[in-house]
């Protein structure tokens, strides 16, 4: 397959207005699955289970066997319609969803297509720089997830020239609530930010709900972007690509972007665009058309005859709206304000994924300051290395607890990284990893002025330089107790004790 | 005594069981010596139970050890090969299903194991229970025990045959479109449809889900009764499963016998299907039926149903469609037929697969179905039948205002011929005719024998129906009906079916 | 009189992945042909003004607790499996050689 050709980003925008189209897929973390009583690989407590390992007869389509709907996710999906500002049906139904594919158990999906849960709301998306802008939402419906394949052989063990696959039905049946745009007119060229921070809105919104796990990593949260440009000046929409499966945040922006600099070449150049799913290539940074189905457009829609119409009262509906959380952007301005960050710090913390770990660990008795720069620093850093997530290494009590400690002086920062370490590894709270490790700074001024004594003693021309006024030098002294202190001592002090020492022998 | 035993009805056999004047063993053994003796010319069973008998024990047994059992433990029972199992195979009559196992029993199984019946095998049925005849099963057709010539009926002819041969009291059965109640009158047997979502669904595979209703196959409306308490009610497996509580349709169908439940009834008889529409013999015995009940008291009332017209083309525009999308799950993945393409991917081998593993009506059938529910399709045809519903279902309601039940003719003719209307689905579509009404708008339905027809000599049926929630008004009436004809006659109409002889020609049931 | 033809029945094949031979399309064309005739009469009542019904009897709100059943084990789920690896089913390539 040849390259495409890409018109260069702001040529592109001169000559086409981008209209995109979000489609989001968001998993539930319910104790069970959508329409069977099989445990939700979504959920916390089952994230490595084997192969087929958590089936019901429905996830596998077996004979005779029925669905069932988990009220729970009910009531997650209600939450968040209205979280996304989205009116409740009084009355919506499911509908089979009718295609062959292997990972899908019945070879239909149940879904809801005429007459979904939620419909018509809207959602204020905040880019990098504050400005709000308002996402129009069509509707936001229940489903099922599919079953995962593996593609086995071939030469590079994709789908393509593989030579056998194997089907684990575990997803099969996990809830999904797909959140859809309405064409999102107006954002230029920031049109491929504005696709990442929709993405980051809905993230937070599950996440502050509680109703997902939420990590996109772990394909919880999944997007088909929708992309199509119009010449400047035109009225009628352009044809639309769908690009499937872009599964991270930073991907997501990619994507359209790519999708933007393709089409404009394929237009400028006289071409027309092909109405057509696209796959996104992480590697390459590129999509290319997804598989031509010549049935892909009849599903052959009909309401699920096995399950009945879902319709809440308005009294459960009134009792999850008095208990949405706050807006996750006006939840922003608000810590903001609170911790007194400065924008970048601020942003920092909110490209880093960190709000939460923040805000919890402020909570729990450290300053903002410093609950910042642990979790954006070295935490952080640790998580990078490990291919980890920040939040997964250590708790914010503890880490609260670990600025405690060096706010009381009983840890320096290098001592307190140590500590930190400690507690990744498992081996209990900062205290007892102080205790057990025996890290904790040497306090006792008897035993450094002794130290302070040998070394000065051993270089007697540093101690001339410090008595001449040469204060710096003693770096030198300072250097050589806290290698005898093993690094267990507050530099400050060893310092201050030096000068001492040294206006004094 | 065998002989004895089988020809006993349910409730007589439980009685001698609970009088332990007979074991559970002995009866299990009678039937399933009936069924070596007799299923080589009948073929109602598509699987024995090698484990029949020892559940039996087991039942003696606990008796024995005076634990509170149910009223009809010990008694045998024939179920529908529709119905999973997790001891026998459950193929619903298809090749593409040959072998399958269920890891789960259907609900009424399970419930039916939970009191103390005895699984004795699973009975013929058209393809996935989609015919009127059981010649549509992919393992040969099952003969009429009243002229092995002729069809049982479908798709359920497994079931009737079985009890109307005397190789199983009790069968369970599935009505979609008159499974149950269909080959109850070609064989001179009793079938109940129950109200939809009376019975649980869970368990038994899908044909059409909006219209499939699991329900008892016996030879008396009091055996149907007692099976129904057994197997209905309510399922949290089967989320259209109605939550109410049922009244004893046991208790009903006695009442029925021994009361005076035909006096004031008020029996609609629709108009818009008229004598002309059926065989002689088999209208005749319908007006004899109803003159009876007239005698005793009930009034005839003609009413009218102006959308029972539409019933069969709305049917057949339902189900396929159902059927379509409930019969992708055959696809060779996670169980059955498989037909390996070398080279082919995956969708070869599907479709590879699903072309051997189909017989021609069930392809037929989704063709059709997929047709019906295709992109610009939809509401002209599947969309248009499920406003035919609603029509038939105000016809009823209307009807309902005025009358107690309906009666019809349970079906249009008596027992065809095998073979006859194989090459014609049009005309083998019209068999449910008078049953179709009753699932598209879920109300309830009995056939019981009413006579024969003078110029076959076989077995006719009288369809009841009620409103919906109403079953233990079918038994009451069904119960009084029999109990008068079997005054008359001094006996039940089965009772007068050929005598079938030992065959050793074509050996016992697979 | 209706629309089925040839090519309408073997695009319904592909649908519905049953590989139907020649004779199988030239004989369903035909019965389909008829039954359609016979069934399209639903649309002469089926007017805007009636509700169409999906469930025979009126119900809303059918849900099950979330809590974790009894399931399958893996032994079960692969029990009547065609082709596994002892944990996962197997099926042929999906996709034919790349082009
Ligand atoms: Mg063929
Ligand atoms: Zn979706």
């Amino acid at each position: 397959m040849a390259a495409a050709q890409l018109m260069d980003f702001d040529k592109a925008l001169e000559m086409f207005e981008p209209v995109i189209g979000l489609e989001v897929h968001v998993e539930l973390n319910t104790k069970t699955k959508m329409f069977s009583p099989a445990a939700n690989p979504a959920h916390a407590d089952n994230h490595d289970a084997e192969p087929n390992t958590l089936v019901a007869p429905v996830d596998l389509g077996l004979p005779g066997a029925m669905p069932t709907v988990n009220a729970e996710a009910i009531r997650s999906s209600i939450s968040l319609g209205l979280a996304l500002g989205c009116s409740i049906a009084p009355s919506s139904r499911f509908a089979r969803k009718n295609y062959f594919y292997p990972d899908l158990g019945k070879n239909y999906q149940i879904s809801q297509y005429d007459e979904p849960i939620a419909f018509e709301g809207q959602v204020d998306v905040e880019l990098t720089d504050g400005t709000i802008v308002t996402v129009p939402i069509e509707r936001a419906h229940m489903e099922e997830d599919a079953g995962k394949l593996t593609h086995v052989g071939g030469a590079t063990g994709r789908i393509q020239g593989a030579e056998y696959s194997l089907v684990d039905y575990n997803r099969a049946g996990v809830p999904l609530v797909e959140i859809v745009t309405k064409p999102i007119f107006g954002a230029e060229h920031r049109a491929p930010e504005l696709a990442k921070a929709y993405l980051a809105t809905i993230r937070d919104i599950a996440i502050a709900l509680g109703i997902s796990e939420a990590r996109m990593e772990r394909g919880n949260i999944r997007c088909d972007a929708n992309v199509s440009l119009r010449p400047r000046g035109e009225e009628r929409l352009g044809t639309r690509t769908e690009t499937k499966n872009v599964n991270s945040m930073r991907s997501v922006e990619r994507a359209v972007r790519y999708e933007i600099q393709r089409q404009a070449a394929i237009l400028a150049g006289g071409g027309t665009i092909t109405q057509e799913t696209r796959h996104w290539h992480e590697d390459t940074g590129t999509t290319s058309p997804g598989r031509p189905k010549s049935d892909a457009d009849d599903y052959r829609y009909f309401p699920e005859p096995d399950l009945l119409p879902v319709a809440p009262s308005a009294e459960l509906i009134e009792e999850l709206r008095a208990a949405l959380p706050e807006p996750p952007a006006a939840r922003r301005r608000r810590l903001k304000a609170d911790w007194g960050f400065t924008d970048l710090e601020f942003q920092d913390v909110v490209n880093g994924g960190l709000l939460n770990e923040v805000e919890a660990t402020v909570a729990a008795g450290a300053a903002p300051q410093s609950a910042r720069k642990w979790w954006t620093g070295e935490i952080t850093r640790i998580a990078n290395a490990e291919g980890r997530e920040p939040g997964a290494l250590v708790a914010p009590e503890h880490v609260a607890a670990l600025q405690g400690l060096v706010d009381e002086g009983t840890l320096t920062d290098k001592l307190a990284r140590q500590v930190l370490e400690g507690v990744i590894a498992g081996e209990g709270t900062p205290q007892e990893v102080v205790d057990a490790r025996g890290l904790a700074v040497v306090s006792d001024d008897g035993a450094l002025i002794a130290a302070i004594d040998e070394a000065l003693a051993a270089q007697p021309d540093v101690l001339q330089k410090i008595r001449d006024g040469k204060v710096q030098a003693a770096g030198a002294i300072i250097g050589a107790v806290m290698k005898a202190m093993k690094g267990q001592a507050d530099a400050a002090r060893v310092r201050e004790l030096i000068l001492e020492r040294a206006s004094q022998a | 005594m065998t002989d004895d035993i089988i020809r006993l009805s349910a409730a007589q056999l439980a009685e001698k069981l609970a009088a332990r004047d007979v074991s559970s063993v002995e009866a299990t053994r009678a039937h399933l010596d009936r069924i070596g003796a007799v299923d080589g010319d009948v073929h109602a069973f598509l699987h024995v139970s090698d484990r029949a008998v020892d559940v039996a024990a087991d039942i003696d047994r606990r008796r024995a050890a005076r634990e509170e059992l149910g009223p009809l433990a010990g008694v045998p029972l024939a179920i529908k090969d529709v119905l999973v199992t997790t001891d026998m195979p459950s193929t619903s009559g298809s090749k593409i299903l040959e072998g399958y196992v269920s890891p789960f029993d259907a609900t009424v199984v399970a419930r039916s194991r939970a009191a103390g019946l005895v699984p004795l095998g699973k009975t013929n049925m058209d393809e996935f229970a989609m015919g009127s005849s059981t010649e549509h099963s992919a393992y040969g057709p099952t003969r009429n025990p009243w002229d092995l010539d002729r069809v049982p009926g479908g798709s359920g002819g497994g079931s009737a045959a079985a009890v109307a041969a005397f190789e199983a009291p009790l069968a369970l059965g599935s009505d979609t479109g008159g499974s149950i109640r269909q080959p109850a009158h070609v064989t001179g047997t009793v079938g109940v449809k129950p109200t939809y979502g009376g019975v649980s669904r869970y368990g038994s595979i899908a044909l059409a889900s909006s219209l499939d209703q699991v329900g008892p196959v016996t030879r008396t409306v009091l055996d149907a009764g007692l099976l129904h308490d057994v197997i209905g009610g309510h399922d949290p497996n089967d989320a259209t499963s109605i939550p109410d509580a049922w009244p004893s349709f046991a208790e009903a169908a006695r009442e029925g016998a021994r009361g005076d439940v035909l006096k004031g009834l008020r029996i609609g008889v629709v108009k818009e299907l008229p004598d002309s529409g059926f065989q002689t013999g088999v209208a005749a015995s319908f007006r004899e039926a109803l003159a009876r009940m007239e005698a005793q008291g009930a009034q005839i009332v003609e009413t009218s149903a102006p959308h029972f017209e539409y019933a069969v083309a709305a049917y057949y525009l339902i189900l396929p469609a159902e059927a379509s999308s409930n019969l992708a799950k055959f696809d060779s993945v996670r169980f059955g037929m498989r037909v390996d393409v070398p080279g082919g991917t995956v969708e070869d081998v599907m479709s590879v697969t699903r072309d051997a593993g189909f017989g021609p009506e069930v392809k037929r059938r989704i063709i059709l179905g997929t047709y019906a529910l295709s992109a610009g399709y939809y509401d002209a045809y599947y969309g248009s039948a499920q406003k035919v519903r609603t029509l038939i279902q105000r016809d009823f309601a209307e009807a309902f205002a005025s009358v107690d039940v309906i009666a019809t003719p349970s079906a249009p003719t008596t027992a065809f011929r095998i073979g006859e209307k194989i090459d014609d689905p049009l005309s083998m579509y019209l068999n449910d005719l008078t049953t179709i009404p009753a699932n598209l708008a879920g109300v309830p339905g009995i056939s019981v024998p009413s006579g024969l027809a003078a110029e076959d000599g076989l077995p006719v049926g009288i369809q009841f129906l009620a409103p919906a929630r109403e079953d233990a008004r079918l038994y009451r009436v069904g119960a009084a009906l029999e109990a008068l004809l079997v005054d008359e006659w001094g006996g039940l109409l089965i009772d007068r079916a050929p005598e079938l002889h030992a065959s050793d020609a074509k050996g016992a049931a697979r | 009189m209706s629309e089925i033809t040839p090519d309408l029945v073997r695009h319904l094949g592909v649908l519905a992945r049953i590989q139907l031979s020649d004779e199988e399309v030239t004989r369903l064309t035909g019965e389909l042909d008829a039954i359609v005739d016979n069934i399209a009469k639903v649309s002469q009542v089926a007017t805007p003004d009636v509700p169409a019904t999906s469930h025979p009897i009126p119900m809303e709100n059918v849900f099950r607790p979330d809590e974790v059943a009894v399931t399958l084990t893996t032994a079960q789920a692969l029990q009547n499996a065609p082709d596994a690896d002892g944990s996962r089913f197997r099926v042929t390539a999906i996709l034919g050689e790349e082009q």
